[in-house]
């Protein structure tokens, strides 16, 4: 069983990391001074669960890995993030959508880990459920403001949910390791997060003037290993720095 | 009380008075993160726990909580904790009294549930104390607090958000 906990534990990690780091990329780019503060400090709350996540999954591993290990030392192909965190930041509608569909899964998501078997588990999701509370209703007062807002600003939201939605399906799938890791009742059940995270989406859509698309084609893989070539480029810039220092610590 | 007994209360003084990188009027005790200070085996190891996952003031503030043990003659440990987890209540009432008299608005007791987060707040201005004031921001200087502005004083302000 722990072998499967760890796969999945570093799953969760990853969707953390990726999107912490494609936030921390809009600091000192982001239209308005608040929004330069604000993303850095959602990247903050993401790479702030990752760590905890590495750290656990590594001491349960029990290899000697550890979170700088975990995050900085494995290739692409062994990064098993979801395809919709690692999407560009495109533009702010896209940034913001991508923000509001991630968010809208971890909030009940989070709330139904506080149940888990596992007690370092429920800690980690009892701070992150706050954290996550706040980067949903600031993404929605984005998706809103863009969505019904001037023609240009719709017509961008529009385009983000052509470009994102496709990518949301993954979210609700349990590779086999976090589906043995569920049946055990160690983490929640992915599928079952689909009429919270619709009901959240759907009122944001109403409000914002969206079309709710009908049918996507779904785009998975990211658990497999199986990525999109943006996540490549991400890594390189984030591992850099510690592939060519090898052990360095602050 | 007993020796023992004595040199806990020595070694959680010594920890207590650490201020917090952040916000140095208060210290880590006001802010209701140092959860305890237990002498085991000769070693006195404090309990902190993360305000915010993610809060890059953990590593400072457990090092210089491990540095003031030392200081006062203790050998020391620091031991992370997340649960039970942290929410503003922790908060002394002194925390929140200097809070206010360092100009940054105290968050509301009673804000720990996720929901609260939604409703809608009045926060007072630390400067004048006028309620009309609007927020600029949900997100500050540091992960835990808010931008606000007051409309009759027209000074902006930081608000320490309820979690």
């Amino acid at each position: 069983m722990s072998e499967v906990f760890v796969t999945a534990l570093l799953e969760l990690a990853d969707d953390h990391l990726v999107l912490g780091h494609r936030l921390s990329e809009w600091c000192g780019h982001a239209p308005m001074l608040e929004e330069d503060l604000a993303l850095p400090n959602m990247a903050l709350d993401l790479i702030g669960a990752a760590r905890g996540l590495y750290a656990y999954a590594g001491s349960i591993e029990g290899n000697g890995r550890g979170e700088d290990d975990l995050a900085y030392l494995r290739g692409e192909r062994e990064y098993l993030n979801c395809l919709l965190v690692e999407r560009e930041n495109g533009d702010f509608a896209q940034t913001m959508l991508r923000q509001l569909y991630f968010a809208g899964f971890m909030e009940p998501y989070w709330q139904a880990a506080m149940a888990s078997r596992d007690e370092t588990l429920r800690g980690i999701a009892a701070k992150a459920v706050k954290e996550v509370a706040y980067h949903i209703r600031h993404a929605a007062e984005w998706v809103v403001r863009l969505g019904d807002g001037t023609e240009e600003s719709a017509r961008h939201m529009a385009e983000a949910v052509e470009e994102l939605h496709r990518f949301t399906d993954e979210l609700f799938l349990s590779s086999p390791a976090a589906a043995a890791a569920e049946a055990a009742g160690l983490l929640p059940a992915r599928a079952e997060m689909r009429g919270a995270w619709e009901a959240t989406l759907r009122a944001v859509f109403a409000e914002a003037r969206l079309d709710w698309p009908d049918a996507v084609w779904p785009q998975k893989g990211g658990r497999e290993g199986a990525h999109g070539e943006g996540l490549g480029h991400l890594l390189a810039e984030m591992q850099s720095l510690h592939r060519a220092h090898p052990g360095a610590v602050w | 009380m007993s020796v023992t007994d004595l040199s806990e209360a020595r070694a959680w003084e010594a920890a207590a008075a650490v201020p917090d990188p952040e916000i140095p009027v208060l210290t880590v005790a006001d802010l209701g993160i140092l959860r305890g200070v237990s002498l085991e085996g000769g070693v006195a190891v404090a309990r902190v726990t993360p305000t915010y996952t993610g809060c890059p003031a953990v590593l400072a503030i457990e090092l210089a909580v491990e540095a003031a043990l030392l200081d006062a003659g203790f050998e020391a440990r620091v031991v992370r904790v997340i649960s039970p987890p942290w929410t503003t209540d922790w908060i002394t009432d002194a925390g929140r009294a200097k809070l206010l008299a360092y100009g940054i608005a105290p968050p509301a007791k009673g804000g720990n549930s996720v929901r609260a987060l939604f409703g809608e707040t009045v926060v007072a201005c630390p400067r004048c104390g006028s309620e009309d004031t609007e927020k600029l921001s949900e997100f500050g200087s540091t992960p835990c607090k808010a931008q606000y502005r007051c409309r009759a004083c027209l000074e902006p302000f930081d608000h320490f958000k309820c979690i």
